[in-house]
């Protein structure tokens, strides 16, 4: 083995013990851990960081990226025509079942504002590449190529073209970091389609599978149902595919029936995902309500617990008050079965 | 030896171990992704530590928690820890046969795993899988050639 001079400078008897150093680079690195989990004060020097990594990156990416390029660059003409003529064919279908939509649209618009709800208002999109950096991989997570420069903030939810793809957790300031919805630390409220049936479906491990923990055997769900996401919680917003139901076992010794789903998004081969910015609903009667808080609690109130069990689309007031509760009560009931 | 090729040495392995972290794999390989980074900083802090000292550790350490998103200062706790392990038994590790060096190697990719098992519990869901243990078999299989690696190219600055 190669041994570094361990003749000509003495390793002992040189500055501080072993002890010494190691306890300072160790209360260091707990002090950092600290306030990085506890009070993110380091957001800056995170950035800093990602910033710094960012050429580590690219050079990581350069190949897949140019033998990506080289194949958009070197098809032959057949090819080009093939998908011209395919991709024709699949725009006029789209076109044809677009055609009714604008007129839904605009009555569903004007039922919800007859009914005072507002819908979300999808504002702006963005299609972010995947880079072709392997994370960590014990955890379902991605680095795409938009960043702070392109308004990306944390937080953000991702789609892909078959359904919700995860959501932002770290930005930099030319890449940024996601959480795919089958990460074990994530989860997303859900609602069943047919049924109206709100829940969480949260993460395993496992690309092709979602856990539904909360629901008990006499839950209104069946092999087969398609998620959409809620809206709650403010993060993802309503109405996009999750998943579809694959798994509902009903055990009467258990509390909970052992639900699973299979996404909707294709996480492990997805090139392109879309970036997206909504208006979520009730922004305006939110500050109307902070303003005589007696008043509209005892209005909500009543109506919040109707609409659990009996309409959809809740009206502003409640939208307002209920995904606070929600999120309270959900992450009450998330450390409970667990641990 | 001249320290000044020592130093290039030393940054060049790093790179290439960063290289090698975040190098996109199959998914079936990339679960038993060979912690590189820790082998290299394990292979300096145990021939060259008047060099690298731990600071090199701490500065590997705070790099891949940059390239990976993990908690800034998890992966430079863990390393400095290992590399004063290293440090303070690299007289005796030094001497010990191949083997017996990779048996070591994975006892400290173990504690390693351990350690990163037992902050991410502390801050919030570790995932338990046996997998998260399949690095340190494959680690302690690619030592040997690590060190053989190394050692040869080494060798002119010895």
């Amino acid at each position: 083995m190669a041994i570094f001079g361990s003749g000509t400078r003495p390793i002992i008897g040189r500055g501080p013990s072993l002890i010494a150093r190691f306890l300072l680079f160790a209360s260091l690195s707990i002090g950092l851990m600290v306030s990085d989990h506890r009070n993110h004060y380091l957001t800056s020097l995170r950035g800093l960081l990602s910033t710094g990594v960012y050429p580590i990156y690219r050079l990581v990416d350069a190949p897949f990226s140019f033998t990506h390029w080289l194949r958009d660059t070197l098809t032959d003409r057949a090819d080009l025509r093939r998908e011209n003529s395919r991709l024709t064919t699949q725009v006029r279908d789209l076109q044809l079942s677009v055609q009714t939509l604008a007129a839904v649209t605009a009555e569903n618009q004007r039922l919800r504002e007859l009914a005072g709800a507002t819908a979300d208002i999808t504002k702006k999109r963005l299609i972010a590449t995947i880079m072709n950096v392997d994370l960590d991989p014990l955890r379902h997570r991605v680095l795409l190529n938009k960043g702070q420069v392109d308004g990306v903030f944390k937080g953000q939810s991702i789609l892909d073209a078959h359904g919700v793809f995860g959501q932002i957790t770290q930005v930099g300031r030319y890449t940024s970091e996601a959480i795919l919805i089958s990460d074990p630390e994530h989860g997303i409220p859900v609602r069943v389609n047919r049924s109206g049936l709100r829940t969480i479906a949260s993460g395993t491990g496992n690309l092709n599978k979602l856990n539904l923990p909360f629901l008990t055997g006499a839950a209104d769900i069946k092999v087969g149902d398609l998620l959409i996401s809620s809206g709650l919680g403010g993060i993802f917003p309503a109405g996009y595919p999750v998943g579809v139901v694959t798994k509902m076992d009903r055990n009467p010794a258990e509390t909970f029936a052992t639900v699973e789903a299979r996404p909707l998004a294709k996480l492990d081969s997805d090139y392109e995902v879309v970036l997206i910015w909504y208006q979520p609903p009730a922004i305006e009667p939110a500050v109307t309500t902070a303003a005589q808080p007696e008043k509209s609690a005892t209005d909500t109130k009543p109506k919040a617990t109707l609409d659990t069990s009996t309409v959809k689309h809740s009206p502003t007031t409640t939208n307002k008050t209920k995904p606070s509760q929600s999120a309270s009560s959900s992450r009450s009931s998330n450390k409970k079965p667990t641990h | 030896m001249s320290s000044h090729n020592a130093y290039i040495q030393i940054l060049l392995s790093t790179a290439i171990a960063v290289l090698l972290t975040i190098m996109p794999l199959p998914q079936l390989i990339n679960m038993g992704r060979p912690d590189w980074m820790l082998l290299v900083v394990i292979y300096w802090s145990l021939n060259a530590a008047f060099v690298t000292g731990l600071t090199y550790a701490w500065c590997c350490g705070l790099l891949i928690d940059a390239l990976v998103g993990t908690l800034i200062g998890q992966h430079a706790f863990i390393f400095v820890l290992i590399a004063t392990l290293v440090q303070r038994f690299q007289f005796r590790i030094r001497v010990f046969p191949l083997l017996h060096q990779s048996i070591i190697v994975c006892l400290l990719i173990v504690l390693y795993q351990f350690m990163l098992f037992w902050i991410d519990g502390i801050v919030g869901t570790a995932l338990s899988s046996w997998l998260r243990w399949l690095p340190a078999v494959i680690g302690a299989l690619v030592w040997p050639v690590l060190v053989a690696f190394l050692d040869t190219s080494t060798r002119n600055i010895r």
